[in-house]
């Protein structure tokens, strides 16, 4: 099994086939689930894909190593979706502002205790351990994460669901450091809200 | 801080790059409000839960297209579409 990207860098310069494949095997998955966000057929997202890997091959040469090989790949890929996506006629929004908590459960100005909270979340230490790690909890969980917009989307799957570094989603994807925190911020708040709203009724409300 | 402030820099906080001083400023606020300790630990219920929706790869399938592709790449040939 290669594992370091000098390792795997070294064995693709030879020409060592089944390191390519294990490369490939290994990214594959995620690639297309990337790309997929961006395009508007999975047909069109394999493509994307397989030119990523051109892109790859004809690259390897001038791969530096600044970033690593993962993150390098994956700002092909993404650099490559991106286009595909706009000569489609699509365009990738900015996130815009949304606050973590709806404004209105905190009290409004004026009040003494203006933004704190106008009755607390309720606590879900009492719900059963497993309760949030359900099927029917990680299925809605799931459904929310797919309707974020694009970039907030991509951060929380690399981040959370791939366990990726804060560093490598910013090399991926071309951000800094502090947009991908606002765009994490937004994913996770906003997955926070679905979950709070799905599971209020089963709570006691003190 | 008020409540609503902390629950827009709460990223930050757990992501362990907020400067001192609002650190301390924030758990400050932990220590006398129970709803965000509540809320606090949602988010970190919410992260938790994200996380399980982490799969074993099933085995992608390596198209023979890139196959190919290496395999011109490796006599030297120029590659198509770049």
């Amino acid at each position: 099994m290669i594992t370091s990207d000098e390792q795997i860098l070294a064995a693709l310069k030879r020409g060592d086939e089944a390191a390519f494949i294990q490369l490939v095997e290994l990214h594959q998955t995620l690639m297309l689930r990337i790309a997929r966000r961006y395009v508007r057929s999975s047909a069109v997202a394999e493509e994307v894909v397989q030119e990523t890997w051109l892109g790859v091959l004809n690259g390897l040469e001038r791969f530096e190593g600044r970033a690593s090989l993962k993150t390098w790949i994956f700002r092909i890929l993404t650099n490559r979706a991106i286009s595909r996506a706009e000569r489609e006629g699509r365009t990738i929004p900015l996130s815009e502002f949304e606050p973590a908590v709806d404004p209105d459960r905190f009290r409004s100005e004026g009040d003494p205790y203006a933004g704190g909270w106008k009755a607390f979340p309720a606590s879900w230490d009492a719900l059963p351990e497993e309760r949030l790690l359900a099927r029917e909890t990680l299925a809605l969980v799931g459904e929310a994460i797919a309707k974020l917009p694009e970039r907030q989307h991509l951060v929380i799957l690399m981040r959370d669901i791939e366990g990726w570094s804060a560093g490598e989603v910013c090399e991926a994807l071309e951000i800094s450091e502090a947009n991908q925190r606002v765009l994490l911020h937004r994913a996770r708040s906003k997955v926070r809200r679905v979950l709070e709203s799905y599971l209020e009724p089963e709570l006691v409300l003190t | 801080m008020t409540c609503q402030e902390l629950t827009e820099v709460l990223t930050d906080y757990l992501e362990g790059v907020m400067p001192p001083e609002d650190v301390a400023r924030l758990e400050a606020h932990l220590e006398l409000c129970e709803g965000c300790v509540t809320y606090v630990d949602q988010m970190r219920e919410t992260i938790r839960t994200v996380r399980a929706l982490r799969v074993e790869e099933v085995e992608a399938t390596v198209p023979d297209d890139v196959v190919e592709a290496f395999r011109a790449w490796k006599r030297g040939e120029p590659l198509p579409g770049t």
